[in-house]
């Protein structure tokens, strides 16, 4: 893909979101049980990511809530910075990606199968505010690299032992 | 949350210890299987954020070989051996006496897998039966688990459990290296253990010290 030299890439953190306007990119790297949620609007050519770690902020046992951490309040934040934007949210459509189980544990314990319980509260909470989910690539046992293009609105993801793919 | 702020330099030197002779015994048992000398480096321990603790090793997306194990009993917490792919390579090509395994050819063999796992096994064992003498706390790992995966895909679901209270994690870093290569100054293998945020009272409690 040709790129302008002004083309920039969005870095996200893990537990943080952040938002991505057309020629720039936006990317979060090492997904693993985390979920990597964008959410974009294919007219203005807009998009938003956040990387959630847990399902959800009744989780949190902390004094400060970091709302990006987790999925139903992460998807709430990042929703409403996109409004900000001056984006509609019944524009809004999904992409997600991650939510593996990088360890085969015999152990019933939550934190396990936390990938699995982080891909359902995500469905859950888009569900809640009627955002379709366009693609998902979830589950398995691979770690995940992704990066959104807002202008051609694909989500390239990057495993370790299945190359390269774009949904 | 504000157990972790109160950490004082006192504090950080326990950990330092614990970093130390759980190393120390698992350097020794690496030593013994394999019958080449192995050294470890100073122990760090370290505050640091979610993101920082990720750029270890190379970054998010290095690729590496990791075992991970949690621990329950006394003490909670999660516990990682973490090679880089041509170190790993390196210890089983000898472990199972043969030049050509490779991590990077797919599908990776079943001898090798399970040489590396058996390796996690002990190295991880001594790490913690010396963590378990010396703190006299009862330590109860989990069979350890094996990921060829990004580094950062690997660590996070150590911090999932420190994420419910925190943004930041408490590592014990500790790295050994094979001696005859020492001159390339390259750290060839990690022990990280992240022990719950909870577990550091008993841990101090269990050395005499609130």
């Amino acid at each position: 893909m040709i790129q302008s030299i002004n083309h920039q890439v969005i870095k996200v953190g893990i537990a943080e979101l952040d938002i991505v306007k057309t020629p720039d990119t936006i990317r979060t790297s090492g997904l693993g049980s985390c979920v990597g949620v964008v959410l974009y609007d294919e007219v203005k050519k807009i998009a938003g990511l956040v990387h959630i770690m847990l399902p959800d902020s009744n989780l949190a046992r902390a004094e400060t809530l970091n709302s990006a951490k987790f999925a139903d309040t992460g998807i709430k934040a990042l929703i409403e910075r996109l409004n900000l934007e001056g984006v509609q949210t019944f524009r809004l459509k999904a992409k997600i990606a991650g939510g593996a189980q990088m360890f085969k544990f015999t152990s019933a314990k939550d934190t396990m199968r936390i990938g699995p319980r982080n891909v359902e509260a995500v469905k859950k909470e888009l569900q809640k505010n009627s955002i379709p989910i366009i693609a998902e690539d979830t589950g398995g046992s691979s770690g995940r690299t992704i990066e959104f293009n807002p202008t051609t609105c694909l989500l390239n993801i990057r495993t370790v032992n299945q190359g390269v793919m774009e949904i | 949350m504000g157990q972790i702020e109160k950490i004082t330099s006192l504090h950080l030197d326990i950990l330092k210890e614990i970093g130390n002779i759980g190393a120390a015994h698992a350097a020794t048992s690496l030593s013994e299987l394999l019958r080449k000398k192995i050294d470890m480096h100073v122990p760090k321990v370290e505050m640091v954020s979610f993101n920082d603790m990720m750029e270890h090793v190379g970054g998010a997306e290095t690729v590496v070989v990791g075992i991970y194990l949690r621990i329950e009993g006394d003490v909670q917490g999660s516990m990682f051996f973490i090679l880089p792919i041509a170190q790993a390579n390196r210890f089983i090509q000898r472990l199972i006496n043969d030049p050509q395994f490779n991590f990077n050819n797919h599908p990776i063999s079943e001898i090798g897998l399970s040489a590396m796992q058996e390796l996690g096994n002990i190295l991880s064992g001594s790490y913690l039966s010396a963590l378990s003498d010396f703190t006299r706390l009862n330590i109860y790992p989990t069979v350890p688990g094996l990921s060829v995966d990004m580094f950062g895909a690997i660590i996070s679901i150590g911090l999932i459990e420190i994420s419910e209270v925190s943004d930041q994690v408490i590592a014990i870093n500790t790295s050994i290296f094979e001696e005859d290569i020492k001159h390339r100054n390259e750290v060839q293998g990690h022990f990280f253990l992240l022990p719950d945020p909870e577990s550091f009272a008993t841990i101090f409690k269990s050395l005499g010290v609130s």
